[in-house]
């Protein structure tokens, strides 16, 4: 993808990925760009978040995942065995479909990541708090209420919540699994709007089953059907006048 | 979710879009027709059923308008879909504007109709033949989903062209033969460009015609005679 | 009309029995209660807590069983909740589900079933006798330990199989260790059904007879216990031979039902303390 202004984050390789026999991810080879908001769109079962959890090596945790092909972030193979696995998730954060806060106090979900890096000090963890909250959009909402539980917001303030802790380890990749998809329409719309400042700091990838909303917000798409990469391109143009026609077919609606 | 039947629905709706601009196509051909037949046979009557059926026309174009908003609204459209609805909303101006132009020339042809012919007229009504038939192809390539077709319009508007160039310099020399026809050649000549431009329209028409299917945008000049400097 | 009629009164037919049974049962307890309170209310004071038996336990108080009863609590809990619990994590997080597993948890939950006699010939043979610890307070102790042990694993075991997989996943990809995501999130979600599980536990084995009789208690001990190895006085097993080996039947009654008074305000106490302590942990945490 030689662009101008495109600096290659990720560098995705002859990814395969099997759950035993089912061959989920085929050769998948692209790249994706710092500081952009990539979507990846495509029909149910079509290895989107397989892929995603891939980048974060979440994928480990299922016994049948089998995975071969190279994932480089920064340079460096995250496939490979004597990555740390740890530290990587640390520079790769996620936010899942349905928010999951901690059953703990607000300040406590956002402080638990820097917890685990060792951060103590309470006037430094108050201070990646709040910038946390901020960055997530929320920290007016709640300056006043750190205390109480996570769980008593509202589903969109909750997601906003879950952002704030993901981000609050600092990552440089953020991965959203159709971070929307369980919120109403307005606190949709004010994750999405979200979304478009995050890219300043992060690179977002963005798992989304609604086209319009990748349309929306992303740079970039990438379009997956039954496992493999069909197209990759500017949103601008993938929308318009995509090249290949199944993604034409997907995207008016033709399957899905 | 029901993908197909929503499918169905947009096909349906485009396919009344479509309908819709086959329309207004006929009557922007009929204006065009039935003013230089007009001006040829000196038939007010004809010109000034022209001029009220442009208001049809514009209304046709407000409508086209309107359909396609709401078709987006409704649809939030993408790929082939989003470059139809987007092409026909302009093609409906370009269409509204030939309609116009046949309003022009009746006007022309009610101002002549007491005069006495300079010439028989050949190669004006030549022209709108040439037109009228550009605008037919490209009708049919929109219904028959072709692009190459709609780009064989582009020669002919070079011929328009020429024949524009052949009438301006009949006239001119008319002119310099008797000089109290200038009047009358003044007028002719208004009506040759005006033709000329309304073959234009139809270029356009036939370059949004090839970019709502190909994806890629055509520009005409690319596919005709070079200009002479 | 005439189906709508008969359900309605259908409603309130059932409504009716069901609220009687409800009204049947509480009237059982409150007889009870008021019945063992007429029987055993004038021995109740202070001294009576704070007093041992005296004059062959026809007259003082029951500090001996009562402090008795306390430590074999704290003795059986000391054992049975660190083991437990692990138990009960193991089966939930690190457990696959291979045969040997499952017929662990089979095992586990055959031993709730045992009667409580049996654990007292368990405790006998193993504690007393094989161990060598002889007939005292540790050995009762960890006997009425194995005996809470399987409702402490199930409730633990439950506890963490109800938290939520979305936590975990949220706390992995936050870059946390399988370790530090059971101390971290795991285990603070679990600790109100745990805690729940170990009350239950501490108001059976505070009940509990047959297994202490052979183990430790002893039907009269002058002192409190010196140690581990001493033999201790128990309030049910007290009760027990207060009510049936006793010299002086009149004199002895009220002492007997001022016992029981204690021994059942102890179990309804330690049941308040944890609901109390769950609400608490269970509002904090928004759940």
């Amino acid at each position: 993808m030689a662009e101008n202004g495109f600096e290659t984050q990720i560098r995705t390789i002859g990814l395969n990925l099997s759950y035993g026999t089912t061959h989920v991810l085929k050769d998948i080879t692209f790249d994706i760009g710092r500081k952009t908001v990539t979507a990846f769109i495509g029909p149910s079962g079509c290895g989107k978040s397989s892929y995603l959890r891939c980048l974060n090596r979440m994928n480990d945790f299922i016994p049948s995942a089998s995975v071969s092909g190279i994932i480089e972030i920064d340079g460096e193979n995250i496939l490979s065995p004597s990555t740390d696995v740890i530290a990587l998730r640390r520079r790769v954060g996620m936010v899942f479909q349905k928010p999951n806060p901690f059953p703990m106090s607000i300040y406590e979900n956002v402080a638990y990541g820097p917890r685990l890096n060792g951060v103590k000090s309470r006037s430094e963890l108050d201070d990646i708090v709040e910038s946390s909250l901020r960055g997530a959009a929320l920290w007016d909402e709640v300056k006043s209420k750190l205390g109480r539980p996570g769980t008593g917001l509202s589903g969109g303030q909750q997601q906003r919540l879950c952002i704030a802790r993901a981000i609050a380890t600092q990552p440089d990749v953020l991965l959203m699994d159709e971070p929307t998809s369980a919120l109403d329409p307005m606190s949709t719309a004010r994750v999405e709007e979200l979304i478009r400042d995050l890219k300043v700091d992060y690179t977002v990838v963005i798992v989304t089953h609604n086209m319009q909303q990748a349309a929306r917000i992303s740079d970039y798409t990438a379009f997956f059907l039954l496992g493999d990469l069909v197209e990759y391109d500017r949103t601008a143009r993938m929308f318009t006048s995509p090249s290949d026609k199944r993604t034409e077919d997907y995207i008016s609606g033709r399957f899905g | 979710m029901d993908a197909i039947n929503t499918r169905k629905r947009i096909e349906d709706d485009l396919s009344e879009l479509k309908r819709m601009i086959f329309r207004m196509g006929r009557m922007a051909e009929e204006s065009l027709e039935k003013a230089v037949w007009a001006l040829k046979n000196r038939d007010t009557e004809i010109a000034q059923a022209v001029l009220d059926s442009d208001d049809l026309i514009d209304d046709l174009e407000d409508k086209i308008d309107g359909a396609c908003m709401e078709f987006a609204a409704r649809y939030q459209p993408l790929g082939e879909d989003l470059r139809v609805v987007t092409s026909l909303m302009h093609m409906a101006v370009d269409l509204e504007r030939i309609g116009d132009y046949g309003g022009n020339i009746a006007k022309v042809a009610i101002k002549l109709a007491s005069s006495e012919p300079i010439k028989p007229l050949i190669d004006i009504p030549h022209m709108v033949e040439k037109i009228n038939a550009m605008l037919d192809i490209s009708l049919t390539a929109l219904d028959t989903r072709s692009p190459e077709l709609a780009m064989t319009v582009f020669p002919m508007d070079d011929e328009v062209d020429d024949l524009e160039k052949q009438i301006m310099r009949e006239l001119f020399l008319m002119v310099m033969e008797k000089p109290s026809r200038i009047e009358q050649s003044f007028l002719l000549i208004n009506v040759a460009r005006t033709l000329e431009r309304a073959g234009d329209h139809v270029t356009n028409v036939a370059e949004r015609i090839a970019y709502m299917y190909t994806g890629k945008t055509v520009r005409a000049s690319q596919h005709r005679r070079k200009q002479e400097a | 009309m005439n189906r709508t009629l008969m359900r309605k009164s259908t409603n309130s037919f059932m409504t009716l029995i069901f609220w009687t049974c409800g009204l049947f049962l509480a009237a059982v307890l409150v007889f009870v209660i008021a019945y063992l309170f007429k029987q055993g209310w004038s021995v109740l004071s202070i001294e009576f807590l704070t007093e041992p038996p005296s004059e062959g336990m026809t007259a003082g108080g029951i500090l001996t069983p009562l402090v008795g009863t306390v430590e074999l609590v704290f003795v059986s809990m000391l054992i049975a909740l660190p083991v437990g619990v692990a138990t009960g994590l193991y089966f939930a997080e690190y457990s696959n589900d291979g045969i040997l597993t499952r017929l662990l948890r089979v095992s586990i939950r055959l031993l709730a079933g045992v009667p409580s006699v049996i654990f007292g010939l368990f405790g006998l043979s193993l504690f007393v006798v094989f161990m060598n610890f002889g007939s005292c307070l540790l050995s009762a102790g960890l006997t009425l330990g194995c005996l809470s042990l399987p409702l402490i694993v199930t409730a633990s075991e439950q506890a963490f199989l109800a938290v939520p997989q979305d936590y975990r996943d949220a706390s992995f990809a936050l870059g946390a260790t399988k370790w530090q995501t059971i101390v971290r999130v795991v285990f603070p979600s679990a600790a109100s059904t745990i805690i729940t599980g170990a009350i239950l536990s501490i108001g059976r084995v505070a009940g509990e007879t047959a297994p202490i009789m052979f183990t430790g208690a002893a039907y009269f001990a002058p002192d409190l216990a010196k140690s581990v190895f001493s033999q201790v006085m128990a309030l049910p097993y007290h009760i027990y031979v207060l009510a049936t080996a006793s010299t002086d039947i009149e004199a002895v009654r009220p002492i007997q039902y001022g016992a029981i008074l204690v021994l059942i305000a102890i179990v309804l106490g330690t049941s308040a303390v944890g609901v109390v302590i769950r609400a608490r942990l269970a509002s904090k945490s928004g759940r």
